[in-house]
This record gives structure tokens, sequence and C-alpha cells, in this order.
């Protein structure tokens, strides 16, 4: 049933990444609950513009929960309060007439603040340009079925794959470890034959660029599989660990 | 060097070391209740290990091990602590799929050390030390369980004692599970059953040194 509410938003505003920012607090009265959280920071914006105020500065791009641009920290969770949701799919109806939603971006000294509450995620593309391929031999298509993969691996491979690099596994850890993350992006290919070839050299270039760019020291608190909207599972984190630690073991 | 430089393989320190002094406390723990079942029993061990070269050593050993986990703790602390940023959040709230011990290792950690210092000054002080440098009552050294029943015929530290077994116990429920986690020892099928493992061992553990402050607590020593 579709209703109006009343919310106030305490949003973070900063011009720069240099500058100083803080909260700006916002009133939205008559905001329909079927609309999207995004679609009411819309209006928001709309609304500033036509003050002739900065808008607020917010990533977002396919608003269907599967291409992991949009972040945000709402009332102290990554991407809201709801399980395994991007905050797209979070909706007004789940905020209550008259509630105070606080509006943070992802915190962590690897993603510094770009603007507002969009932050530089590009740490995860360099980890991602450090291993996270497979060499690919150039020819005629291999037979599909000449590799064969139990559907239990392929399914184990998949999920890890489903990780969509929002970063919530970096903004929910209190150590700002992006360990759920290299684990996924280590585990979808360490699971299939494809990616077995550079397994062990995979392992050990991600993790030295994940510690390079200044992201925490993994503490097994289970945060990240909490918060993730995909619900990867940190047992990926644990395959990690017995990659690193097997291909370290070898040298 | 791998095992500093690598943030895996400073955890795989904090996890080989964490793994050795469980099973540490396990011997320590089913040494223990000997005490109970047979106070004779007990010395006739503290005799057996006293301050002979293999106790000794594995003293040595063990203290080695207990200041490494120390120091990378701190270590892995304060880079997580940067890691972090500067900027706090100003709203965050806890996941119910957290455990409380998990987030509060340090702390659980230093109560831990805290509680050891004083137990050492107990027991080791008067038992160990003394048969090492003479000082003090050497005839006492190795009659351990006149120690216990003398330390434990106060309350208050059958209290204190009880205090830190229930830090150690919420250290253990997390260290241990998440010490195989770190090894690799883990998957998604035994995610579940090496969790309730950990707290099963961790649980038994507690409960067999436990039982001592307990049992005289309870007025059945004296």
């Amino acid at each position: 049933m579709e209703k109006n509410i009343n919310v106030t938003l305490k949003i973070w505003r900063q011009a720069g990444p240099k500058a100083k920012g803080e909260f700006v607090t916002y009133k939205m009265d008559n905001v329909s609950t079927d609309s999207s959280f995004l679609e009411m920071l819309d209006v928001l914006n709309e609304k500033l513009i036509k003050q002739r105020k900065e808008p607020i500065a917010f990533d977002h791009d396919c608003r269907e929960g599967i291409c992991g641009m949009c972040s945000l920290y709402i009332n102290g969770h990554p991407h809201g309060m709801d399980g395994e949701t991007t905050t797209c799919q979070l909706h007004m109806r789940r905020f209550k007439d008259g509630e105070t939603i606080t509006v943070e971006p992802w915190r962590s000294a690897a993603f510094p603040v770009i603007k507002d509450l969009m932050v530089d995620r590009g740490a995860f593309d360099k980890i991602i340009q450090a291993g996270g391929y497979v060499s690919v031999n150039t020819g005629g298509v291999p037979d599909g079925n000449a590799i064969p993969i139990s559907k239990v691996v392929a399914d184990e491979a998949m999920d890890a794959a489903s990780c969509i690099g929002c970063g919530a596994c970096v903004a929910a850890c209190k150590n700002g470890s992006a360990m759920l993350f290299v684990a996924a992006k280590v585990s979808q290919m360490a699971l299939l034959p494809q990616g077995k070839v550079e397994a062990s050299h995979r392992a050990k270039v991600m993790v030295a660029k994940m510690d390079e760019l200044g992201f925490g020291n993994c503490t097994n608190t289970g945060a990240c599989e909490a918060e993730c909207p995909k619900a990867i599972s940190i047992s990926h984190i644990a395959r990690l660990n017995r990659e690193f630690l097997s291909a370290k073991f070898k040298d | 060097m791998w095992l500093i430089d690598s943030s895996i393989g400073r955890k795989f320190i904090m996890s080989i070391t964490g793994v050795f002094m469980v099973l540490f406390l396990l011997f320590h723990s089913l040494m223990n209740i000997v005490v109970i079942i047979s106070p004779e029993g007990y010395n006739m061990i503290c005799e057996f290990l006293g301050a002979n070269w293999y106790a000794v050593a594995g003293t040595g050993v063990l203290a080695t091990g207990f200041v490494i986990h120390i120091l990378y703790a701190l270590l892995l602390t304060f880079q997580n602590m940067r890691a972090r940023g500067a900027v706090k959040y100003a709203l965050k709230k806890s996941q119910k799929e957290v455990d409380w011990a998990s987030r509060n290792m340090l702390v659980l950690g230093a109560i831990v050390l805290g509680f050891l210092v004083l137990h050492l000054y107990n027991f080791w002080y008067k038992m160990q030390f003394v048969e090492l440098t003479g000082l003090g009552d050497v005839n006492k050294a190795a009659d351990g369980a006149y120690w216990v029943a003398r330390l434990f015929s106060n309350w208050v530290y059958c209290v204190i004692y009880i205090i830190w077994l229930v830090a150690l116990w919420l250290h253990l429920t997390h260290g241990v599970w998440s010490a195989l986690q770190t090894l690799g020892l883990n998957n998604k099928t035994w995610l579940p059953r090496v969790k309730v493992i950990a707290n099963i061992v961790s649980t038994i553990v507690i409960l067999m040194f436990m039982s001592i402050p307990v049992y005289y607590l309870l007025g059945c020593g004296a």
C-alpha cells in the first residue's frame, strides 16, 4: 500500500578529497514509500538544483543490484539494513514516518572520499589488474565437454563470481580488510581448471597488491559476509588463505 | 619475509602461536583437575615437571610463543586501525551474525594477560622460579597442591580466577575456529562444524580449569 512519509536525512557533505566534510540535515516531506532510496535522493537533488545549490554526489548505475556501483552507509549498515540487497534495491517502505536517516560514504583508508558520498574504489581495480585474470590460448574454440567440472565445484565458483565488487565488505569490516573481495576473485578462478594454471601466482600478487594499497588484516569477524549484498561466504577466505599459504610454502 | 610483509603471513603467525597455546591450555587443564582427584598425584606431576630441563625448555618456548602472539596482535591491531581511516562512522551498528568476542579480541587478550601476570606470581614465582633460583621456600616449590589450596582458601581469588577464565573462554571461542580459518582448514560444509568443535574444545578446557576454583569455593577442598 502506497503512502507518503516524512523523513529527516543526515547526509555527509564533502566538497572534495582534501576538504573537511560535515553532516548536513535535509527534510524530505511526502516521500512515497514505493520509491527507492536512490529515487528519494534524486528528488532531493532536483530540489537542491532548483534552489541553485550543489546536488549530493553519490555513485549509482544499473539500479538493479548487479553493477556494484552504488554504495552508501545507511543507518549504520553498508547498503542499508536489509540483507542481501544493494542500496539501489532499498525502498522507502523500510523506513518509518518521521525517521532520521544517517547517510555516510564508505569509510576506509583505501577508499578515499572523492566528493560527498562518492568514494574512490579504484583500489579494487588495481587488485584485479594484479592477477585477477586467466591466460587463454588463441586458436579454435575448445569443446566445452572436454573439461568436465562437477556441479558442486561449478556452483561454488559461481557463488564466488557473484561478487559485484561494491566494497561493502571493506566498509563493514572493523579492520578495513578487503579479504572477502580478494577471496571471491581468487576463488572464482582457483576452483576451475582454466584458473589452475596461474593459481599460486594469482594468490600471491593479489594479496600483495591488497596489502600494498592499505587494506587491513582479516580477523574473521564475519561482518563482511553479513553485509555482503551477494552473501559471499567467508569460506572463500579460507580458500584464499589455503591458496596463499601453499603457494608460499612451495617457494 | 612474507611472514611479516603479508597480511596472511602475519595472520599465519597469529594462528600458529594461538593453536600452540590452545594445546598448552589443554595439557595444563588436564594436569590441573588431578588436584581435585588426588592432591598427591598432582604433586607428583609438579615434581615431575619442576625445574627439569624439559619443563624449563617448554616454559621458554611457551613464553616465546606468547610474546610473539602479543606483539603480532598489537601490530595487526595498529595496522587495522590505520586501514579503517581517520574518519569514523557517525552511526555504526553491529551485525547480529558477528560475535561480540570476535570484535573484542584485543581487549579480551589484555584481560587474559593482566590476570596471567597475577597467576604467574601466585604459582610460577613460588614453584619453578624458586627451584631455578633457590630463592624462597625450596621445600614447598613442588608442593603444588599446597599452593592451590592456600590460594583458593580465599574466596576473592576464586572469583578473580573465574572472571579470568570467562574472559579466556570468550577469547578462545573466537580464537580456535579463527586460527583454523586462517590456516585455510575450512570450507563451506566445515565452517559451522569447525565453529561447533572450537566451542566444545574451548568450553571443555575452561570447565576443567574452572572446576578447581569452584571446588574450593564450595568448600569441598577445605
